[in-house]
């Protein structure tokens, strides 16, 4: 029993220390790269309380796709960090300002928390017994709440379109290789066969 | 309690996978610590300098990059998504019948839609 607690302790060492090397780096690039290790932390503690699936989804989605997404931003953004540094005591006092009031806010929900009565019970049971964490999810999402399943699918089709359609410029002048053209070519059209006397050119 | 004993089979299930990480770990670190302490280390200033093909870096990593790399990257995300709704499908398959399987058939066919979309509107190609 002390094996998992030990994990705890580790898993959550390293990501409150990543989380907070991920804003207190210099390089946006290094920032990102301490995202990822928060993030295999995090999978590390849902598979500690038993979420297998929501740890893999983690590694899979966060991992795999939204680190390489911001990576890409990191990179992409032609950004003189010395420059945006330039104003940084004189919005000093308006960011402390705005992080007060969070912390206030903060503050506020905190000790406004109070424990549920019902909590209890739904806690000590959010997997049925004897079935996997994939299973019990698939068990109930494709029939019981297949409507907000194909609505999630709605959800993921607006979002291609609308990355296309804000993305995607066809610019003029470049040339696209059209395959129905390169095969139906024939040799007669384009090539001539001329027969040049010695000394006159062609 | 029967809670409890599932939970730590489950974790005794993943034990190899973190034993696994700690030996990578360990193994990453005797290869950055070990080079630090074992080499010799003779720092020069013509040693440490950037070097890129024989040439001084001439200008920053930073610079302004097509935006349709981002457009394979979140089209990439998309399809992630998608795939990551079909495993707990495909593990409870024979317990959802007929109507589990034609439900997701439906959400791949919405996404198929995308799909044909964004090929025919040439967001695949590279010109």
């Amino acid at each position: 029993m002390i094996l998992p607690a030990l994990a705890f302790y580790l898993f959550a060492a390293v990501l409150v220390l990543s989380g907070m090397l991920v804003i207190t780096a210099r390089n946006p690039v290094h920032s990102v790269l301490f995202l990822i290790l928060a993030f295999f932390n995090a999978a590390g503690l849902f598979v500690l309380i038993g979420a297998e699936f929501v740890a893999m989804i983690l590694v899979i989605v966060y991992v795999g796709a939204v680190a390489v997404l911001f990576l890409f931003v990191v990179m992409m953004l032609d950004i003189n960090f010395q420059e945006l540094r330039k104003g940084f005591l004189r919005y000093l006092p308006a960011g402390l300002a705005v992080g007060a009031a969070l912390l206030a806010e903060l503050g506020l929900v905190i000790s406004g928390w109070v424990y549920a009565g019902p909590a209890d019970s739904v806690r000590a049971a959010p997997t049925p017994e004897s079935v996997g964490n994939a299973q019990a999810l698939g068990d109930l999402l494709y029939t019981q709440y297949a409507y907000v399943f194909e609505a999630s699918g709605l959800v993921l089709l607006v979002a291609m379109i609308g990355a296309i359609v804000l993305t995607l410029r066809s610019r003029k002048g470049t040339r696209r290789q059209v395959i129905a053209d390169q095969v139906s070519r024939r040799r007669d059209d384009v090539v001539a066969v001329v027969k040049v006397r010695t000394g006159e050119g062609v | 309690m029967s809670s409890q004993v599932m939970s730590t089979e489950l974790l005794s299930q993943y034990l190899p996978i973190l034993i696994f990480v700690g030996i990578a770990a360990v193994i990453a670190a005797a290869m950055l610590f070990g080079s630090m302490l074992v080499a010799k280390q003779k720092p020069d200033s013509e040693k440490l300098s950037a070097y890129e093909c024989g040439f001084e870096p001439f200008n920053d990593a930073r610079s302004k990059f097509d935006v349709r790399f981002y457009l394979v990257a979140i089209l990439f995300i998309i399809f992630d998504l998608e795939v990551a709704f079909l495993f707990p499908w495909a593990v409870s398959l024979g317990r959802i019948g007929l109507f589990g399987f034609w439900s997701m058939m439906a959400f791949l066919g919405i996404l198929t839609i995308g799909f044909i979309y964004e090929w025919k509107k040439g967001a695949l190609d590279w010109e």
